[in-house]
């Protein structure tokens, strides 16, 4: 048996399909992992994300503190409640996870780190957070729920204060606040509107009941894969690891290399990659032969050479099959992927795939 | 509990095998195999004509969570396949043992039909694996 969230009970009286992820029990999917899928796209999802970590972290050197453990830059988070994504990489540039943190105070920031990773990101922030005189502190009495699609902050807001409400509604995208006790945040991993909600334990059964009354459909894991992978996100363990760099990831958009004076940890072992140019680069592939791309399947790259796929699935949204592989940087528009023996053709494209409901890439090739 | 009809034969590997009595039978897999899989996205189908033996991998299903190998439950040549699972692969959802068919078989010795698990003994398989 793996660790359980507050909603554990819940799930299985929905009727969940519970599955080992990371170490806990977790709903993959209620009913219709493809229904699930639409029901986010479509109007409104909730998930449970309680197995997240949220990690608190206070000190008069929080600030730079984080600007020496992440590779992306909080020296740009002056606002409140405003959060960043970023990567915390080992000193030869691997990712040991990739984490939203968000300002709070000038003594305050909020992590929430991946539930695999737990333990060694736990180890590795307290280990440089000791001369910084940061205080480090996992918030488990906090459940996480993200709620979901077009219609998803409108239905969740009616469950707060009027004035909670028009707080909430007022959020700008990447912001999170704390309203009527809980702490909001206007963020995803679904290419949605949405918001990730964390609140006390004790409240979250009612509140994800609150919720399906009001239609927002219970959303598993399966869904939640399908979801991020058309919305171009990547998941930590497929798609970067400790050891590949962000670079290679198709996550140079969140190392910040200004200032130049800012040394965080792998700066120097990224610097010599991006001066040489990675030989490596992270792609979105559709499948344009009938079949399913999935992790691990091998990409031949004619006349260049080969790549991996590192996440692949069917698109409900597409209904194709996309893909991310780590690839040759030389590599066109167009590879093969191995499927049992059999080469199909994929096209290579720039993700995301799907945003806010709508196809970003061109389908139209021959199906 | 699935549904497990009487007038079929199945296996260990959760395929099941219908008499047809014209000397073929017809091959799929059983409603708990489905649902264990999930909506299924993508189907293969082996070629007609194709000579197969028993427990040979021949048909592919795949969910959005995963690709399954199908084995045929015993050896013979495909008589016909399903083609309808070309471009509706829900059909093994909505009707596993109907419309969701994935080939036809002329068995090579039709005796070994009453070698295949009666609904009894597929029963205490799928309550053995906690179903």
């Amino acid at each position: 048996m793996g660790r359980r969230t507050p909603l554990f009970n819940l799930h299985t009286e929905l009727g969940a399909r519970i599955v080992d992820f990371g170490g806990w029990d977790m709903p993959v999917q209620y009913s219709s992992q493809i229904g699930e899928h639409h029901a986010v796209r479509r109007s409104a999802g909730v998930f449970d994300v309680s197995h997240m970590c949220v990690v608190d972290l206070r000190g008069e050197k929080v600030r730079a503190f984080l600007q020496k453990l992440l590779a992306n830059d909080v020296g740009r988070l002056h606002e409140p409640g405003k959060a960043l994504y970023s990567c915390m990489l080992n000193e030869s540039g691997g990712v040991i996870d990739d984490l939203i943190v968000y300002y709070m105070t000038h003594t305050w920031f909020r992590m929430v780190v991946n539930a695999g990773t737990r333990d060694k990101d736990l180890a590795w922030i307290r280990k440089h957070a000791a001369e910084f005189d940061v205080e480090v502190t996992e918030r488990t009495d906090l459940a996480m729920l993200a709620i979901q699609g077009p219609e998803a902050r409108a239905k969740f807001v009616t469950l707060l204060s009027p004035a909670g409400a028009q707080t909430a509604m007022a959020l700008d995208v990447f912001v999170g606040r704390e309203i009527d006790g809980l702490f909001v945040a206007r963020t995803g991993y679904t290419g949605e509107d949405g918001f990730e909600v964390m609140l006390p334990a004790n409240d979250a059964v009612r509140v994800w009941k609150e919720l399906n009354a009001m239609g927002v459909a219970s959303c598993g894991l399966g869904a939640r894969d399908t979801l991020r992978l058309e919305a171009g996100m990547n998941l930590y363990g497929n798609d970067m690891d400790e050891s590949k760099n962000p670079l290679e990831s198709g996550l140079a958009w969140t190392v910040s290399f200004e200032p130049a004076t800012r040394d965080f940890i792998g700066r120097g072992a990224l610097e010599a990659i991006r001066q040489r140019g990675s030989p490596l680069k992270l792609v979105g592939l559709l499948l344009e032969d009938r079949g399913v791309l999935r992790s691990h399947q091998k990409v031949v790259v004619s006349g260049v050479g080969e790549g991996e796929t590192t996440s692949g699935t069917f698109s409900p949204t597409l209904e194709r099959s996309i893909a991310f592989a780590r690839v040759p940087a030389k590599t066109g528009d167009h590879v093969q992927v191995d499927i049992r023996g059999k080469l199909l053709n994929a096209a290579v494209v720039k993700p995301p795939f799907v945003r806010n409901g709508k196809p970003r890439i061109d389908v139209a090739v021959t199906k | 509990m699935s549904n497990v009809p009487a007038d079929l034969k199945y296996t260990r590997t959760h395929e099941w095998v219908r008499d047809l009595k014209d000397g073929t039978v017809e091959i799929g897999i059983t409603d708990h195999a489905q649902h264990a899989l999930g909506d299924l996205v993508f189907v293969e189908v082996p070629e007609v004509g194709r000579q197969v033996g028993a427990g040979e991998p021949v048909a592919v299903v795949e969910s959005v969570k995963a690709a399954s190998d199908v084995y045929s439950p015993i050896a013979g040549e495909v008589t016909a396949n399903n083609a309808e699972l070309g471009t509706t692969p829900e059909l093994i959802n909505q009707d596993a043992f109907g419309a969701g068919w994935l080939m036809r078989l002329k068995p090579a010795n039709a005796a070994v039909l009453s070698e295949l698990m009666s609904p009894t003994e597929y029963q205490d398989v799928l309550k053995a694996e906690g179903a």
